[in-house]
């Protein structure tokens, strides 16, 4: 078989299998920082227990700052807002992959794990939010399937099974590598590797199911992935609310969502080049790239506020008034222009002038629209709520304007710790960039990706 | 007898502490049957605990007597699957006349002391309506719209609310898992939340729940205006129908198509072709079974309460 390699291969060759020792790094040994990191995580993530503990023994009038009028907060917007996060994984990796934009490679897996953390810790808002999380099961046993509820579990349930296979099979052909390369691991991290590499051999059957698999999961993620979003924006647009009261809606939450997802994934890639040194697999160029889809995405972005905001306010009709007043001008206003601002405005400008498209400024710009993104869904269910077609009339002053509580901020803290930690966890147990599949987009025949996995 | 010891109540609930002892009394007296000669028969028959128990008589005075002598009056209680069946042949229906509406409030002091409501919830609001700068305020009971269609059935994912045959709609808190989406799905702005632990009152705790009454109530579940379909099985009016002194809420059955305020009784078609009867925001397709006649030649002037709801908004803060 040497004798066939070319110049060109065994160059490749080389640059994959020091990108292969390089990429088992972070896995094989932890620095000081990622222990500090982890910890914090881990002290965030048990603050987050602790309050909402403290949230279900305590009268929830001292604890959380809901009420009748506005009985949903920060934790449905939250879970809104990681909702949008999940639809990451269906542009980056499959809409990308089946458009045949070759650059998503590197960047796929990284895309998948937010996915699928923001999926699952998506589904654990929800059941902090509710009244009764022992009754959870009902769900199942008196389901109705009439209401968005039950499609919203349905869909989601669907999507996060659909991530996690689309994050764990391509990652098959890595884990046998792992068993093979890493060192001094204790004796269930082994046997977890093996157990999960589902003894993959690398013969060409396999790699022709592996495919398989991923390609009808490319296929099948990015309808579910819009499903997953359009029911979420239904929760609010299939009630009678005037704000909410949008076919608009799904539209304009997918836009949101994507748009989302790629800062999220500019931010995810920028750490995990800076604190695992992946310089020079994570180059500026994806940030290049993911700068001007930034822009564009914004732009789309921009086009369903426009829709949602604009035409209801030339119309002016009083059951939307006075709740786009207060957006406009009213004690709405700052937040409401502050989220314009940095959701939509910088993002689309600012990735327009080349210095911006560089790792630092771009993640700045990233981070700003991904905070930008919560405070949006904030301003999306917290105001439709405190604007009922009935006057709010002789109830306690608290009742009249909702901020969230201390327990309330301190669950979603959690909530994010919990994600976070999901996120870093992985990247600490298996390759944050998959080899092969970088290998196979520069052309590389599947036979020299096993020699690969095979060279301990 | 329950209207004197309604009276003696409220003069008592001025003082705060003794309140809620007070409360217990109250509805021990109404709840109980305790008449003197009901005394008698059970004193000659029962066996002393030594357990003493204060009552209310008839005549307003405060016995003592011995636990054993106690019986519980009759109540009715449908269990939670029965109450999904609305009681047969009735479609029930509610007229509020604005024009006699003087804010009295006696209905919602009612139906809160009724449903044994102890923490912030109102089922019944009263609310102070005015269309527009030129137009006159108006008082507005709104009870549950009890719709025909109603959004709040439409997205409960586990049939915790429902809509029965005779059109009530109940909330069954033994179902419920406290996601408020009917409370957001809500026009009406109808629907409380039991955000703490309800301070349930002792009469209440030992009682078998049942959706037609509400109580005892559930934290972490919704509760709402229910019709009050405990009475109408026994034929009695809702309690804020009975509380009214100006009658301004008639209950019916739009099978009868008669409706009634306890002191008259009217046909339900006629009195919406006479009184040109509305339903509230109709134009949101929710088809409410309450329908309202419009504040004109009313019996009163708007008044602005005076201090009236300061002890319920003290207790809020």
């Amino acid at each position: 078989m040497k004798n066939e390699t070319t110049a060109v291969d065994s160059v490749l060759m080389n640059k994959y299998e020091a990108m292969h020792d390089e990429l088992l790094r972070p896995i094989q040994k932890t620095g000081l920082a990622g222990k500090i990191w982890i910890g914090f995580l881990f002290c965030v993530f048990f603050a987050g227990v602790f309050a909402f503990y403290t949230q279900e023994t305590k009268s929830k009038y001292e604890t959380i700052s809901l009420n009748n009028y506005t009985m949903w907060g920060i934790y449905i917007s939250n879970f809104v807002f990681f909702v949008a996060l999940s639809l990451v994984g269906a542009l980056m990796s499959a809409v990308l992959k089946l458009t045949n934009f070759e650059w998503y490679r590197p960047l796929s897996r990284i895309a998948e794990v937010i996915a699928v953390a923001a999926i699952m810790f998506a589904g654990v808002g929800i059941i902090v939010a509710m009244g009764h999380p022992e009754r959870l099961y009902f769900l199942l046993t008196h389901g109705r399937l009439q209401s968005p509820i039950i499609w919203d579990i349905v869909v989601i349930i669907t999507y996060f099974v659909a991530t996690s296979l689309f994050l764990f099979i391509p990652l098959i052909p890595g884990i046998s590598q792992l068993s093979n390369h890493l060192k001094d691991k204790p004796k269930w991290q082994m046997w977890m590797y093996k157990k999960l590499s589902l003894s993959w051999r690398g013969t060409p059957e396999q790699w022709k199911i592996v495919k398989r698999c991923i390609t009808i999961l490319a296929i099948l993620i990015i309808p579910l992935g819009i499903s997953i979003h359009t029911v979420t924006a239904w929760l609010f647009a299939s009630t009678l609310r005037a704000e909410w009261n949008s076919t608009n809606f799904g539209a304009y939450f997918i836009a949101g969502a994507f748009l989302l997802g790629v800062a999220a994934v500019i931010v995810g890639t920028f750490f995990f080049r800076k604190y695992y040194r992946f310089e020079k697999y994570l180059t500026d160029s994806y940030f290049d790239k993911m700068g001007k889809m930034l822009v564009f995405l914004s732009g789309v972005y921009f086009y369903f506020n426009i829709n949602e905001y604009l035409v209801p306010a030339f119309k002016m009709d009083s059951m939307h008034s006075q709740y786009l007043l207060d957006e406009f001008t009213g004690k709405d206003a700052i937040l409401f222009w502050l989220v314009f601002l940095f959701g939509i405005f910088v993002p689309a400008i600012l990735p327009l002038f080349k210095s911006m498209l560089k790792p630092w400024p771009l993640t700045v710009i990233a981070i700003l629209v991904v905070i930008a993104a919560w405070f949006k869904r904030y301003i999306i269910v917290i105001p439709g709520l405190s604007h009922p077609y009935l006057p709010i009339q002789n109830v306690p002053h608290s009742w009249t304007h909702y901020v969230p509580s201390l327990i309330e901020c301190m669950v979603v803290a959690g909530i994010f710790a919990a994600a976070l930690l999901f996120i870093t966890l992985f990247s600490k147990f298996f390759p944050i960039i998959s080899v092969w599949e970088v290998a196979e987009g520069d052309g590389v025949s599947l036979e020299k990706i096993n020699l690969l996995s095979k060279k301990a | 007898m329950s209207q004197k010891t309604e009276e003696n109540n409220e003069k008592k609930t001025r003082e705060d502490n003794s309140r809620r002892d007070f409360l217990k009394l109250g509805v021990f007296a109404a709840g109980l049957t305790v008449a003197g000669a009901g005394l008698q028969k059970a004193f000659s028959e029962e066996k002393e605990t030594g357990e003493k128990v204060k009552v209310l008589t008839t005549e307003g005075k405060v016995v003592e007597v011995d636990t054993a002598h106690i019986k519980k009056a009759e109540v009715c209680c449908v269990s939670p699957k029965e109450s999904r069946e609305g009681i047969p042949n009735k479609k029930w229906v509610m007229v509020i006349d604005l024009s006699r509406c003087k804010h009295a409030l006696k209905c919602q002091h009612s139906c809160q002391k009724y449903h044994h409501l102890s923490g912030m919830n109102v089922w019944l609001k009263v609310f102070k309506m005015q269309e527009s700068e030129n137009t006159a305020p108006y008082w507005m009971p709104k009870p549950c719209m009890h719709c025909d269609r109603p959004p709040c059935v439409k997205v409960c994912p586990v049939s915790a609310t429902y809509k029965r045959s005779d059109g009530i709609v109940l909330v069954d808190n033994e179902r419920c898992v406290g996601c408020r989406f009917c409370m957001a799905a809500c026009p009406y702005s109808t629907r409380s939340f039991n955000w703490e632990e309800p301070e349930l009152l002792s009469e209440t705790t030992g009682e078998t729940y049942s959706p037609e009454r509400g109580f005892p109530q559930k934290r972490g579940t919704v509760e709402k205006c229910d019709f009050c379909p405990d009475l109408l099985r026994q034929g009695k009016l809702p309690h804020c129908v009975a509380a009214c002194p100006n009658g301004v809420f008639y209950m019916g059955d739009m099978t009868e198509d008669t409706v009634t305020n306890g002191d008259e009784t009217l046909r339900f078609s006629q009195l919406m072709k006479d009184k040109s009867g509305y339903r509230l925001n109709d134009i949101l397709g929710t088809h409410p079974s309450v329908y309202y006649l419009p504040p004109v030649n009313r019996l009163f002037p708007f008044k602005e309460p005076v201090a009236e709801n300061s002890d319920k908004e003290k207790k809020a803060e």
